[in-house]
């Protein structure tokens, strides 16, 4: 049993580590080959352990792999646990990597054009990318299947660090080196939350075991803790350090401004990390945590508000934006909002649902903007494009299938994931429920808008590119189109496969728990007949007509009636300018933070550090010591006598200490 | 006494350390100068079969044999295989270098394995004449060996500082020894003890004896005031034999430590303890701070041990299994740190060169990367940095003299590692952040690359998984 989850988790290891230390002998095929072998494996086991729990043939297994040590009582080791939950996120890390591996081949074959003559960090960069991804998902597999928080902190910190690496993975450009900082950066906000959150955790229950602390929580349900005179709630505080270290990886607002800049990294890293996995770790820990959050409705409240806040805003943003991928990365930024607000809901299986198939549409996407950036000569500012559909037609009708999935349109994955969202927020009671609510209705419109303006700019209308773009105007290789096909085909058929059995079914039975009073999803299951009931139901339901409206006016602005939009843009330009600059975020970060703290650096560093630390502290008491080693060693004289002499006054002192 | 041949079991590494030895002495006679590898390969496949055997005559409970003179227990099996592996591998980077200086003769491995059968008998030694002749054994081996380069001066003069300074700390040992057994009556360890469980601790008589006894313990540990020898023997043997001296001994010192001070004079622990406070205190300061004035990394590393010895110190004064166990995890650490720190100066030592100067370590990354990696491992286990094995060494020690609320020990430990980490760092910048001097590469043999690419590995490998090793202590101390 355990060998299977061994060799899951570690095979993308082995070939991260081939790959990494070994690049320059084993060559670029070696490398690609034998972390996409890895990983095929991690995929394919992981595969068979999600039909195991599908067939019923396999029970959660909870064990320790590996004893590290006990510390005043609390035992730290490394630990699986694999239930339902855990077997369908490491199907979908695994299996997105897989064809983010392929994809890699075709993206980064002729990754030296993008470095600088004879720069030592671009030597072996192909093999080092491969790496990295390898590693990625190595990390990713131990945060999911960790059954512990040190372990769950060690997967979060080991994806941060790769995202950081590949943010900043070409790290001769300025731009990216900012973009991996920043995110760097960010993330630290959010870990140092999630890190008292463990800690407060490890405090009060004197376990980091997830067994542990779910069995002793209801005990402290109603804990009342004391922090600077104020009482407050221990499993809401808990809660909500914790989910402020998912508001940093999962980009929640206000911590969402890294996301858009990590576009920087190569298109399959966006892809993999910044739409697909990483940045559902967030959703993941909250839904493994459900014991905690149902017994605080404060936390709870919390969540949905931040969701609902970033699903529709980052939305609003995604319409003015120009770079092919920063479109999609708001468009992520707002569905992890819709899936915040799932959680929030207590609707956590809806929530994992929608992060599922978000998943499969989402890469897709992803690596089809990555296809066009390919065709374009690596120009990815949507107003040079237009009318590609003749010239990339696997790209282009494997976008339609992602931007569909992505609207909702009746029958795809998405719809299935969002309308069960949208509906499980109508029924919540928790407070804030009724801003959420209409914040999602809003985004699905907001939604439609700029994901068929960016579909209608790309691919139809005017050819805007210059001539000598559009002479090379192809379709991708086999390596590049392969995977878009394999993540079209769950991106259309995986909701209406799962939604009965993931969101309405019993698949999360024990494994996700919801107190009775805000079992949403239980109402809604009741009401559920089946799949084409629900799509029935969806059909005439507002999402639709919001999501058809959306569409309606993509349509009207960008094929139609292309002046209309400058027209727009200067008759609401106040408005425009906030969503161009994303709400001035990114301004009052720079000024507050990053000046402040350089400039409290440079104040401590001048006064403090300079003066008292090294002038005093440091260099004097190096000097002292260095004065006082060069006097002693002089009673090394290396006569003898001397040193017999001195054993005797040893003698004679510990006779005198000790016997008279 | 009575003889049964059955008593004989428990002595069968020994006896077979005792063989080896013997036949490598005869085979070696019957050789030519090129054939000399063969006393080699016999020397190292005697070690690995010792440890086989080791391990068949182990057993769950402890026997004592001989008249309640000699033991064999948990922590016997498991020193004297630490033992055997730290030789195997001091041999083995030894090799190359002593051919290339025509030293290459059998009488360094015959001399070593008599070295190997005297730690034997102190680990294993249940009375205090036993004690003793495992470390006359030891000893007389060692200064021999010191001496081994016969056409250098600073040798022969390190050997004859050794030698005299050992004779007056056997001296000492012995006049210990003997008021012990003076007020006792025994000198066999169990009966020494329930001895002194009967009588009260006011005894002068039993105090002067112990001191005499400790002296004689912190002489061969090299604790300050009875280090002195220890720089200058460090710095005049050839380089393999301070490797040697520095790492496999070390574990026997230790086991002689607990044998003395636990097994025999355990009762008297409140008076010892004051006395081992005493020498930790002033080792881990004084090591910590001379070794900084050092440009020798030979003398260097001697000071450097001087402070380590400190701190295994500590783990013995607690007096509680917890604390005996973090002594031994940490001597074991030690020992292999200090393998592979010596590993590295041989590694780097060539034909008519020395590399004994910290010069000699400029720039080293560029020349070889991986073995400056492998000693920048090495020395940041060395300070103790996370997450290498020299912290948790550091931290078990610390944490076992914490739990018997001798708190401000620990402190003056924590104080004097932090100044020591200086001169181990120093290592590290000048190894990467300086020009080399030298510019040609590392070239060592298949065998001692690989063993010492494991050395230094295991720093950073027992660093992320501690908890055998620890449990291995844990599980011989018992």
């Amino acid at each position: 049993m355990e060998k299977i989850y061994l060799a899951i988790a570690f095979t993308p290891l082995i070939g991260a580590i081939i790959a990494g230390f070994a690049g320059a002998r084993i060559g670029r095929a070696g490398a690609h080959w034998v972390t996409s072998v890895g990983v095929g494996i991690s995929a394919l086991l992981s595969i068979y352990v999600l039909l195991g729990f599908i067939s019923g043939d396999r029970q959660t297994f909870n064990g320790t792999v590996y004893h590290w040590m006990v510390s005043d009582g609390i035992t730290f080791e490394v630990g699986f646990l694999v239930d339902t939950l855990t077997a369908l996120m490491m199907s979908v890390v695994t299996f997105v990597s897989l064809c983010v591996h392929v994809y890699t081949i075709g993206y980064m074959s002729h990754d030296e054009e993008n470095w600088p003559g004879g720069s030592l960090a671009g030597t072996n960069s192909y093999q080092r990318f491969f790496s990295y991804i390898s590693l990625f998902t190595f990390s990713m597999l131990m945060l999911v299947m960790s059954n512990n928080f040190l372990q769950l902190f060690f997967g979060w910190e080991a994806v941060g660090l790769v995202s950081y690496l590949l943010i900043g993975f070409w790290s001769v450009r300025e731009s990216a080196i900012f973009a991996n900082l920043k995110a760097f950066l960010v993330n630290r906000v959010g870990d140092f939350g999630f890190l008292l959150g463990i800690a407060a955790v490890a405090m009060y229950f004197n376990s980091i075991s997830y067994v542990d602390v779910f069995a002793k929580a209801p005990e402290l349900a109603d804990t009342q803790i004391q922090i600077c005179g104020v009482s407050l709630s221990l499993m809401s505080v808990i809660c909500i350090l914790l989910f402020i270290g998912a508001m940093g990886k999962s980009a929640q607002v206000p911590l969402h401004v890294w996301l858009p800049d990590s576009m920087e990294g190569p298109t399959p890293i966006s892809a993999l990390i910044h739409a697909a996995t990483m940045v559902t770790a967030g959703i993941f820990m909250v839904a493994r945590m459900s014991p905690l959050y149902e017994l605080s409705e404060t936390a709870l409240s919390f969540v949905l508000i931040i969701g609902a806040t970033t699903a529709f805003f980052t939305g609003l943003i995604g319409i003015v934006q120009n770079d092919i991928k920063r479109v999609v990365a708001y468009s992520t930024l707002s569905q992890l909002g819709y899936m915040t607000v799932a959680l929030g809901a207590s609707a956590y299986a809806a929530g994992i649902f929608h992060l599922m198939t978000h998943a499969f549409f989402k890469a897709l996407l992803f690596l089809a903007a990555g296809s066009v950036i390919i065709a374009m000569h690596h120009d990815q500012d949507i107003r040079n494009m237009g009318g590609l559909k003749k010239y990339m037609p696997i790209t282009y009708w494997t976008s339609l299938i992602g931007t569909l999935a992505l609207i909702g349109f009746p029958g795809m994955s998405g719809f299935f994931s969002k309308d069960s969202i949208i509906e499980a927020v109508h029924h919540s009671s928790i407070p804030g429920s009724g801003y959420a609510y209409l914040m999602v209705i809003l985004g699905v419109f907001v939604t439609a808008l700029y994901s068929f303006r960016m579909f209608f700019l790309v691919f139809h209308g005017k050819e805007r590119m210059d001539e000598h773009t559009r002479h090379h105007l192809q379709e991708s290789p086999r390596v590049v189109t392969v995977p878009l096909i394999l993540l079209a085909i769950p991106s259309v058929f995986i909701g209406a496969m799962t939604v009965g059995g993931v969101v309405f079914g019993d698949w999360f039975q024990g494994v996700i728990y919801v107190a009775p009073q805000h079992d949403v999803v239980g109402e809604l299951a009741k009401g559920y007949h089946g799949v084409l009931g629900f799509i029935m139901h969806g059909l005439f339901g507002l999402p639709t007509f919001l999501a058809a409206a959306g569409f309606g006016t993509a349509y009207y602005i960008y094929m139609k009636n292309p002046d209309i939009a400058d027209r727009i843009k200067g008759s609401a330009a106040l408005l425009h300018k906030l969503l161009d600059k994303k709400y001035f975020f990114d301004e009052l970060y720079q000024f507050l933070f990053a000046g402040g703290s350089r400039g409290l650096g440079n104040a401590l560093w001048k006064g403090g550090d300079r003066v008292l630390i090294d002038g005093m502290v440091v260099n004097g008491s190096a000097r002292m010591v260095g004065v006082l080693a060069a006097f002693i060693r002089h009673l090394q004289t290396g006569y003898l006598y001397h040193y017999a002499f001195a054993m005797i006054l040893g003698l004679l002192a510990l006779l005198a200490l000790f016997v008279i | 006494m009575q003889f049964e041949a059955s008593s004989l079991i428990p002595v069968l590494p020994e006896i077979f350390i005792l063989s080896v030895a013997c036949f490598v002495l005869v085979v070696d006679l019957f050789m030519e100068d090129r054939q000399r590898i063969i006393s080699y390969f016999l020397t190292q496949a005697g070690l690995l079969v010792a440890v086989l055997v080791t391990l068949g005559v182990s057993q769950p409970e402890a026997q004592v044999v001989f008249d309640g003179s000699y033991v064999r227990d948990g922590m016997s099996d498991a020193l004297k295989i630490g033992i055997y592996l730290i030789s195997f591998v001091a041999f083995l980077y030894a090799k190359d270098y002593l051919r290339e200086r025509d030293l290459f003769k059998g009488e360094y491995f015959v001399l070593g394995l008599f070295a190997v059968l005297g730690m034997m008998v102190m680990v294993s030694a249940y009375s205090f004449l036993t004690a003793y002749l495992g470390l006359e054994l030891l000893s007389l081996s060692l200064y021999a060996m010191v001496a081994f380069d016969r056409d250098s001066k600073a040798g022969s003069e390190a050997a004859m500082k050794y030698f005299v300074l050992g004779a007056i700390a056997s001296g000492m040992l012995l006049y210990g020894i003997s008021m012990i057994y003076g007020a006792t009556g025994s000198i066999e360890f169990e009966k020494v003890a329930a001895a002194l469980t009967g009588t009260g601790m006011e005894n002068k008589v039993l105090v002067f004896g112990l001191v005499f006894v400790v002296i004689g313990l912190a002489f061969k540990l090299g604790a300050v005031p009875f280090h002195m020898w220890m720089p200058d023997v460090y710095h005049g043997a050839p380089v393999t034999v301070t490797l040697f001296l520095g790492s496999a001994p070390k574990l026997a010192a230790f086991a002689l430590a607990m044998r003395l001070l636990v097994d025999g004079l355990g009762p008297l622990h409140a008076d010892w303890q004051g006395m081992l406070v005493v020498l930790a205190v002033l080792s881990m300061a004084l090591g910590n701070v001379i070794a900084i004035a050092q440009t020798n990394i030979k003398r260097m590393l001697a000071y450097s041990t001087i402070s380590h010895v400190g701190f295994i110190l500590l783990g013995i004064l607690a007096g509680t299994s917890e604390g005996y166990s973090a002594s031994m995890f940490y001597t074991i650490v030690y020992a292999i740190t200090s393998l592979g720190g010596f590993g590295i100066v041989i590694l780097l030592s060539r034909q008519g060169f020395e590399a004994e100067n910290l010069e000699d370590y400029k720039g080293l990354h560029e020349r070889s990367p991986w073995f400056a990696a492998m000693m920048m491992l090495l020395m940041f286990s060395m300070a103790g940095v996370p997450p290498t094995v020299g912290f948790w060494a550091k931290l078990f020690v610390l944490d076992a003299v914490v739990s018997v609320d001798l708190v401000w020990v620990a402190l003056v430990g924590v104080f004097f590692s932090i100044i020591g980490a200086f001169y181990y760092i120093r290592i590290v910048k000048l190894m990467y952040f300086d020009k080399p001097e030298a510019g040609e590469l590392v070239t060592a043999g298949m065998d001692t690359r690989v063993v010492l690419s494991i050395n230094g590995a295991l720093m950073l490998v027992l660093g992320l998984f501690p908890a055998g090793l620890l449990a291995l202590c844990a599980r011989a101390i018992g």
